[in-house]
């Protein structure tokens, strides 16, 4: 199957039962996506999917071929983060760090749904104004940090959105 | 050398590995690559008491990448061990649900998992007993609790005092099963050579895996090499091998290739540990001015048939307050259950619950505000064992907290404050943790290029040891913190302490200060420091850090669902070596502290003996809504007593009394008390009528 991984195509022969979150780990040895529950109920292993985030261990890899997937080793480098990734430094944004490859790449994805204007489900009408912190806990509570680094997470997200 | 002025100790410097992190470079241990890599899947155990007679693989489903079924019929012996978990596939007897009873080794990950679910497995069930109740017959009373405390202590006129007290409070709180639930599995990757064994593992504590693995494999230490570089969080479930290190190598040694094994979050639920569910009567005795005659605090526990494990609960009551009456105990019941361990605070967090809420359920009893209750009853030494405190500024915390927290105008009475479909209420409640350092080794080298390389064999889960150390090292040496550069994250450096206890600054710091110290004064390329001597001949002291929490908490009056508003921590924990990794901890605490108040419960069910909600949908960890205003600050605290930083261990003390703050904080907005955790809205819901 062909797989479009931040940039570069892979032909690769794979189980079809491979989840995309496998053929990144295991095939490509892009380990910045993780594995924290394999059932779509952590976040860690979100990626973005033709700019989308996705959980990547609900994916199957063959089910995908061809489309664009952005992981976090193709938002930016240690010595040129992405805004997100400079925002989760600069707030200490993480403890651990196994969380946080998913919650950057989360972050991109959902920096990108606001600024298409879909609503969350704390969204009032005629909201427009910056996106507050309330919105920001919304959107990413999809991401789990068991080091609870919610409170830094959120004022890194605010910085690289402009905030 | 030449000095600088400028101290790297006490500013926030930024993690050393955060830009790895960020970036996805940062490796864990099952992202390491491996040629010719096989790929296990375990098998647990469907019942909770029985034994498994055979393990048989179907012809018509076998995958032609399975490459091998480890079950105790053919699985290499082990030898004895002092963690029986760790005797994997070696007996017959199942002695609880989830248990690990056959490992699959293939040659890829679909096809393991796939093995997995067509084997079958011949079991004789047995009737089990995975109930825990405060009258169990099975109770008893353990030799010691963790980790060597007595297990009962009294002293005075404990009934005496009740019989004469005008003012008493008799409360029962429940605490239920906790599940540290790292974000990052418990994985191994095992490769051997020769009768050499590489774990790539993650653990809190590389040369403790060493040593348990290779005891059970029959191998010396030294033979087994752990490499820990990155650690997705462990909250001390990583604080020892589990069984998962000894099932990768065997499957490694029998299928004769490197092998991965990385448990599925359901499996952590019952195979790695997890915190006792605790029953705990709490009575307090007190004079009509609120000082205290007697406190009796005693908690029920549980623990498996393979291991003791006897949380401390009540240990911190035993120094908290003074008291001329006192009595304090634990009592286990063995049940057919996984067997629960260390999470984050053992001890003080389910323990502090208790005493933190019957101290407000006595405010309340006396109309006396609950910081006021805490004045009263400050120690002047510790008051069972009679030893001074090192250091003790539990009521500069309680009043500084206050004042920041703005509680000086708070109406003592509750349910009375309602903001549109909000009943508001704040409490409060006090912190306190063991200030503990450990025996290490480290080593520091001066390297030709004018950098130093520190050695110790610690880890960094997340705390932010490896810039700590960095950062005293630096200001041992008299050098920036860019001349330093620390390796830690493997067995094969010199000998650490378990990243547990809040004690790895410490106690690691301790060795690197020695270390850095040994290698000015020797002028010499290479120094090695074992602070094994200075650590023992501490002087016996009570060295305890402390600090109080304060909680504005949301009752919705129509849904009863809960929201904390506000969460506030004041603490008095010797010198902050670094205030941005130190917050990250203390807001780290605290949110975990908020999850077990109002969310976490691992329900058992008794009637299968399984985690119901054993995943992360089910079993509710604080998400990013959960979480409003999270704040902490510290004293400034001088105690030199505890090690040559002036540090007390700051990892778990936000976890302390937190949850108790809450539940003060709950009762003060609705008037409910609710003594068994955690706070859901349907315990509320039938009183907010």
């Amino acid at each position: 199957m062909d797989l479009v991984v931040n940039g570069v195509e892979h032909a690769l022969d794979l189980d079809p039962r491979t989840t995309l979150l496998d053929a990144l780990r295991e095939h490509l040895h892009l380990t910045g996506a993780k594995k924290g529950c394999d059932h779509g109920q952590c976040g860690a292993c979100t990626v973005l999917l033709d700019g989308r985030r996705v959980n990547s261990c609900l994916i199957l890899a063959i089910s995908q071929q061809g489309v664009p997937v952005t992981t976090v080793e193709g938002l930016g480098t240690e010595r040129e983060p992405h805004p997100v990734q400079q925002g989760f430094l600069d707030h200490d944004g993480f403890q651990c760090g196994y969380c946080t490859p998913g919650q950057i790449c989360s972050a991109v994805g959902m920096l990108d749904e606001v600024a298409r204007g879909w609503p969350s489900a704390v969204t009032r009408d005629g909201d427009d104004g910056p996106l507050d912190d309330a919105e920001i806990r919304e959107r990413m509570s999809g991401n789990l940090c068991r080091c609870g680094a919610y409170a830094n997470i959120v004022p890194a997200i605010a910085q690289a959105a402009g905030r | 050398m030449t000095a600088v002025t400028e101290r790297a100790v006490g500013a926030p410097l930024g993690r050393i590995e955060g830009p790895a992190k960020v970036t996805g470079a940062a490796r864990y241990a099952a992202e390491y690559p491996v040629e010719n890599l096989a790929h296990a899947w375990v098998i647990q155990s469907p019942v909770a008491r029985g034994t498994l007679d055979g393990v048989v693989v179907d012809p018509t489903t076998e995958d032609k990448d399975l490459l091998a079924v480890l079950w105790h019929g053919n699985a290499p012996r082990l030898e004895e061990s002092d963690d029986p978990e760790l005797a994997v596939l070696q007996s017959a007897r199942i002695s609880y649900r989830g248990q690990a009873l056959a490992l699959v080794v293939a040659r890829t990950p679909e096809a393991a998992r796939r093995a997995a679910q067509v084997i079958r497995l011949e079991i004789t069930e047995e009737p089990h007993d995975a109930l825990l109740t405060a009258d169990h017959p099975g109770l008893y009373t353990p030799e010691q609790v963790n980790p060597a405390f007595p297990a009962v202590t009294e002293s005075g006129d404990v009934a005496g005092a009740f019989a004469a007290a005008p003012v008493t409070v008799d409360v029962t709180y429940r605490t239920p099963a906790l599940h540290n639930n790292p974000m990052e599995p418990h994985a191994t990757i095992a490769v051997w050579s020769g009768d050499d064994l590489v774990l790539y593992d993650s653990n809190q504590h590389p040369p403790g895996v060493a040593a348990a693995v290779g005891a059970v494999l029959g191998l010396p230490a030294e033979r087994v090499h752990v490499i820990t570089e990155h650690v997705g969080g462990g909250f001390g479930s990583k604080g020892t091998a589990r069984p998962n290190a000894v099932l990768a190598a065997l499957g490694a040694r029998v299928v004769g290739r490197p092998v991965k094994l990385v448990l599925p979050r359901q499996a952590l639920f019952s195979m790695v540990g997890y915190r006792t569910p605790t029953i705990q009567r709490i009575r307090l005795a007190a004079e009509r001015d609120g000082t205290l005659t007697a406190i009796d605090h005693e908690a029920v526990e549980q623990t498996s048939r393979l291991y003791e494990f006897a949380e401390q609960t009540t240990v911190a009551t035993r120094h908290m307050y003074a008291a001329p009456h006192r009595r304090t105990g634990h009592r286990l019941v063995r049940l057919d259950v996984p067997t629960p361990r260390w999470m984050r605070a053992p001890g003080e967090a389910p323990g502090m619950l208790g005493l933190e809420c019957a101290m407000d359920e006595l405010a309340e009893r006396l109309g006396l505000d609950p910081i006021e209750l805490r004045v009263r009853n400050e120690p002047r030494v510790e008051p069972e064992s009679g030893v001074p405190f090192s250091s003790r500024h539990y009521l500069d915390c309680l009043r500084e907290g206050a004042e920041r927290f703005g509680w000086a105008d708070r109406d003592p009475q509750p349910r009375r404050r309602r903001e549109g479909a909000w009943w508001v209420g704040t409490g409060v409640a006090g912190a306190t943790y063991p200030t503990m350092a450990q025996p290490s080794t480290a080593r520091v080298r001066a390297l030709p290029d004018g950098r130093y390389e520190v050695a110790v064999a610690a880890t960094d889960i997340g705390t932010g040891a490896r810039t700590i150390l960095t950062q005293i090292a630096a200001d041992e040496l008299g050098v920036g913190v860019g001349r330093v550069h620390v390796r830690i994250g493997d067995s094969t450096l010199p000998m650490a302490s378990v990243a547990g206890g809040s004690s790895g600054s410490a106690s690691w710091g301790w060795a690197v200060t020695g270390a850095c110290r040994a290698l000015r004064e020797s002028g010499s390329e290479e120094a090695v420091y074992d602070s094994t001597e200075e650590v023992q001949r501490q002087e016996k002291e009570g060295k305890h850090a402390y600090g109080a929490h304060f909680a504005e908490v949301r009752v919705d009056a129509d849904t009863g669902e809960v929201r904390v508003s506000r969460l506030f921590g004041m603490y008095a924990v010797g010198r902050v070596l670094n205030p941005r990794t130190a917050r990250s901890q203390f807001i780290s605490g605290m949110t975990m502290g908020l999850g077990m108040a109002l969310h976490e419960e691992g329900v058992l069910d008794p009637a299968t003996g399984d985690w119901v909600n054993h995943d992360l949908a089910e079993y509710h960890v604080p998400a990013h809504a959960d979480v409003e205003s999270i704040e902490a600050d510290w004293l400034d605290e001088r105690d030199r007593a505890v090690n040559p930083m002036g540090s007390k261990g700051i990892g778990e003390i936000g976890i302390v009394g937190s949850p108790a703050a809450i539940v003060n904080a709950v009762w003060h907005a609705t008037g409910v008390r609710v003594r068994d955790l955690p706070v859901r809205l349907d315990k509320l819901l039938p009183h907010l009528g």
